[in-house]
Parts: C-alpha cells; structure tokens; sequence
C-alpha cells in the first residue's frame, strides 16, 4: 500500500518509566486513510500511552511514530487532527461557548465552526452554561466537539463513552458510528467490543504494551465453526473427523464443535443420521469479538 | 508575529480576564495599596498625633502628596503586591495542570513553546495593567488629598515616573514567574503558591533578621535574594526606607535590577525547559 495512505504508522514504539515500567513496547501499527480502527486493550495495557504519544504528549523512550507524514506533536499534523484523550479538560469558570472559542484561536479554526460543531452533539442550548455546570455525557459531547472544531482528518478518540450511562452511551455510539463515514479516519480506543464490531474496519489488540492481534474484525475472530449435539457423541465424533473437508472436531460442553466450512452442515447431518446417530442439533458457531479478546489478553473465563 | 501566536496570546488574555481569581487578586491589592498606603497614614495625620513612624502630622502629610507618588506606588511591590503576582503566575499555570487542559491545548496546534511565550506574554500584560492602574489610583488619591488639605501639586518628573513604573513592573514580573516556574516544577497550585509565599514573607525575613547578623556566608545570601533586592531597589529609587515592610536598602540600584532580571531570566528559563522535556500526563 502507498506510505501516503498511512495516516498512523508506528515502528517499535517503546515508552518505558524508570526501569521497572515498560508501559508500550516494540508497537508498530498502521491506521489507513478513511478506516475506522478500534484500539483495544484492557485497562493499563498501554491505548492512552499509545495516543499520548501519538500526539506528541508523551516522548517515546524508543521507536518512531508518524501521523499524516509527520512527526507526533507537529503543528502542522495537529492541525488535521482532531483528539479527544481521556476525560474531557475544559476550564470550568467559561462556558461551553467560550472554551470552544479558546480552542479554535488555538487550533485556527475559524469560528463559525463552533455553532455548527455544537449542533451535532445537541449543546446549543447549553451553550452559553458554564462547564462546571455540565453533566458527564455534556462534558464528553464537548470534548467531542472540541475534537470537530478543525474538521479533522484525523480524528483520535480515547474512550469516548468511559462513565456516561446507557442513554449517553448510545447517544456516542450513533455520534461515532456517524464520524466514522465518508472519508474521516478514527483512531478509537475502547471497551466496547460490540461496538468495535460494528462500526470497526480494522482493530488492534494491545495487551501489556505489546500488539497481540491485528486484522479486520472477521479475522481476529477466526474462522466460523459448526456446533453439533448428538447421542451418542463418540460414535457423531468418530464420523465427522473422518470426514472430507473437516479439519477437526472436539467435544466440548457436551457438543461437538467442528473446524469446517459452514456449508457441510447438510451433509454432516445426513452422514450422522444415516448412520443411525440422533441429531439434536446442528447450528454455525462464531465466535464474538469478545472472546476472542479475552482469549488474546490472557482474561478468558 | 504569526497569526498562531497571536491567536494564542488573545486566547490566554481571554483565558486570564475572565477568570475571577484574576480580578480578585488585582482588587485585593489595589485595596491594600491605598488602605496602608494612603487611608491609614491620613487617618494617622487627621487624628493629629505623631506616628513613631511615621513622625509628625506634617511628615505624615508630606508622605502623602503627588510628590511621593513613585514610592507609595511601589513601596508595596517587593513584598505585597509580590505575594499576589506570585500567586497570579502560579494560579494561572497550575491551574492547568489541576484541570487537565494543557492536553486540551497541546493537542490543538501551538508547539509547547509558543504556548509557553503566549502565557507569559499574556501575564506580562496582566502585571502591566495592575503596576498601571495602582500608580493612576494613588494618583487620583494623591491629587485629592492634595486637594482637600490645600497642599503643593508637585508631581514626580516624567524621568522619575518611567523609572518608578519599570521598577514596580520589574519586581512583580520576577514574583510572577517564579509562581510560574514553581507551578510548572510541581505541576499544580497549591504547593507553589505555599512554598512561594513561605520563602518570599517567611525564610527570606529569617535570613535578613536573624542569621545574616550572625554568619557572613548569610550576610552574602541575604544580598542575592530576590525580596532583598526588590526591596533595594525600591530604597534606591525612591531614597527612602523607613515604615514599609520589605523596603531596605542592602544593596545598590543597579544591583537590584540586575539581580531581579536575573531571576525573571533564570524563572523563564527553567520553567521553559521543564515544560519543553517533560511527558504532558
């Protein structure tokens, strides 16, 4: 792929504190133009130590980072990014109005962007409110607005949702799920596996600061099995492992989940039937995202 | 100057003018400047008694006319009006750390030293404005007592004035970056602001009165605090000593004011080399 269409990429990306904390270690990942990436990783895995350093707030202790072609922090890539890194920090003595207004000056964005950005998260009517005053989902929308205000490329997003209720998340989830159309990038780090699912077109899995996984949502989930119950489940095994086109079959929970395509269910049920095995059920089974992701950060249960 | 920087500079003025703690501290010594520098010494003089002091009614008047502006204007500066731009430097940094949004800021466009210069450019007006405004209120209370009383209108040359004016603004400048600089040190407010204020009214009063009579090494410190040396500096200026805290005269003018930038240089120095190396957590 051309280096052009990388909008992140990161080689051997190492932050350690002292001697005795590597918080990031040897990462290289790459974020395409007009992707979606999810960037997840258990608490103290190293996602915000990744971004931070991304955005040139953190210095990396070794290893190189590169965002629009650019070196992390430069003016000139922070200006196509937009970020949103851990809570949302406004100045609470201004209101919503006025801190976007600070932040333009600072980012140059001109300021007629700042009614229109606060249309799209809902806070025209509490605008002119000081921050102190908002609630956590109205601090996260800010924060979100904030990020628009220069009409990034980029757009960098750090656990958007962290501590609002059902109803603020799902407002998040529809406000992503928006962001991450056309032609805008996002670099998303999150808990939320079934959103990472949905609106993700690729993902990272971070585990102890090191990448463990990488790939669209459908490899990291791996192949789709089929999961099949019979009596007796010996002699069911027995048949379907000698089967063409099946790569294995184990029992497990009391079922017999076989690695092969989907689209020999027909004839595995024909082969147990025949051979006189009652078939109680037989279904595809695919893994979710979620177990996958325990499975690679060591949390499976 | 790029447009960024100058962006950044009326969004720190912006940031600064409408934080109340601003207009407080700027209130709180404007009031203290004219209840100690004018209201108390003419209560003194209206109640016709000598002051121990201050000396006879007619001394305490005298003290009080245009002619005195320069002093009553800056008498306060090395340790009053210093306290409060201590705080002013360390309130307008720390609080970003507290708040988290130097994060905010860094991840918008300026470079960490564009926004470093645009907070002190931005401060620098600030101190500006309050050195301005205490020397045109003790102006008009100057004039008014002179008026009242029937007394002479003689004010200080225009020489006298630029030098008073650059004096106080030299002292405070000093004051507020080292809040500045401890804000950055220490990433917050409050430890600045405390370790700031003990060293400027407590360990500095500590040497001078009690371990400079006693030991030369001392005596040697005494001479390159920054306390003294505002102090001496206002002593140098205005020839006087007596009756305001902080006002001594250990060492010349010019010393003073090479001492002060030194300090203003080295606060700025070090505080922007802080913030330029260290991780923004």
């Amino acid at each position: 792929m051309d280096k052009r269409e990388y909008l992140v990429e990161t080689r051997d990306l190492t932050k350690r504190y002292g001697r005795r904390i590597t918080a990031v270690e040897g990462l290289g990942l790459t974020v395409r133009r007009g992707e979606v990436y999810g960037f997840l990783g258990p608490n103290g895995a190293g996602k915000t130590t990744t971004l931070r350093m991304l955005l040139g707030l953190i210095r990396p202790t070794s290893g190189t980072a590169s965002v629009l072609g650019r070196a992390p922090g430069d003016p000139e890539s922070l200006a196509r990014v937009g970020a949103l890194i851990e809570s949302p920090a406004f100045y609470p003595y201004l209101s919503g109005w006025r801190n976007l207004r600070i932040i333009a000056r600072y980012a140059g964005a001109p300021k007629k962007r700042i009614e229109a950005a606060l249309d799209s998260v809902e806070l025209t009517d509490r605008a002119g409110d000081k921050f102190r005053t908002y609630s956590l989902g109205m601090k996260q929308r800010l924060g979100v607005t904030a990020a628009l205000l220069k009409d990034p490329e980029l757009l960098i997003l750090d656990e958007p949702t962290n501590g609002l209720d059902p109803a603020g998340m799902a407002d998040m989830r529809d406000l992503i799920r928006k962001l991450g159309q056309g032609e805008r990038t996002v670099l998303l780090s999150s808990h939320l596996l079934g959103e990472v699912e949905q609106i993700c077109d690729r993902v990272g899995v971070i585990q102890n600061g090191k990448l463990v996984a990488e790939g669209t949502v459908e490899e990291l989930r791996g192949r789709t099995k089929l999961l099949v119950r019979a009596s007796p489940m010996d002699r069911a095994r027995q048949l379907v492992k000698e089967m063409h086109g099946v790569e294995q079959a184990q029992v497990s929970d009391g079922a017999l989940v076989v690695a092969a395509d989907t689209a020999l269910a027909g004839e595995i049920s024909r082969l147990l039937v025949t051979s006189g095995v009652v078939v109680s059920e037989i279904r595809p089974l695919e893994r979710s995202l979620e177990e996958t992701f325990l499975q690679l950060t060591g949390q499976e249960h | 100057m790029s447009s960024g920087f100058t962006n950044s500079i009326i969004a720190e003025m912006d940031k600064l003018v409408r934080q109340p703690a601003t207009w407080i501290l700027a209130a709180i010594w404007l009031a203290l400047n004219q209840v100690f520098s004018y209201l108390i010494p003419y209560a003194s003089y209206t109640s016709g008694e000598s002051s121990p002091v201050a000396g006879p009614p007619g001394r305490i008047l005298s003290s009080l006319l245009p002619e005195n502006l320069v002093f009553n204007s800056i008498s306060g500066f090395p340790v009053f009006a210093g306290a409060i731009a201590l705080i002013l430097g360390a309130l307008s940094v720390g609080s970003e750390y507290g708040w988290g949004t130097l994060k905010t800021t860094l991840t918008q466009r300026p470079r960490r030293m564009s926004l470093y210069a645009s907070k002190l450019a931005a401060l620098a007006v600030a101190v500006l404005a309050i050195v301005a405004v205490t020397f045109a209120l003790n102006a008009l209370t100057s004039y008014v007592i002179a008026s009242v009383e029937s007394e002479a209108m003689d004010w200080p040359s225009l020489e006298n004035l630029v030098r008073g004016f650059a004096a106080g603004f030299l002292i405070a400048a000093m004051w507020c970056l080292m809040g500045v600089s401890l804000a950055i040190l220490f990433r917050s407010t409050a430890l600045p602001i405390g370790l700031g204020l003990v060293w400027a009214l407590v360990i500095e009063n500590l040497i001078r009165s009690v371990a400079a009579p006693l030991l030369d090494f001392a005596e040697t410190i005494e001479k390159a605090m920054p306390g003294v040396n505002a102090g001496s500096l206002v002593a140098a200026l205005s020839g006087q000593t007596g009756g305001t805290p902080g006002v001594i005269s250990a060492v010349d003018g010019t010393q003073a004011a090479l001492v002060l930038s030194a300090y203003a240089a080295a606060f700025t120095l070090i505080a922007g080399f802080v913030l330029q190396r260290r991780d923004v957590t």
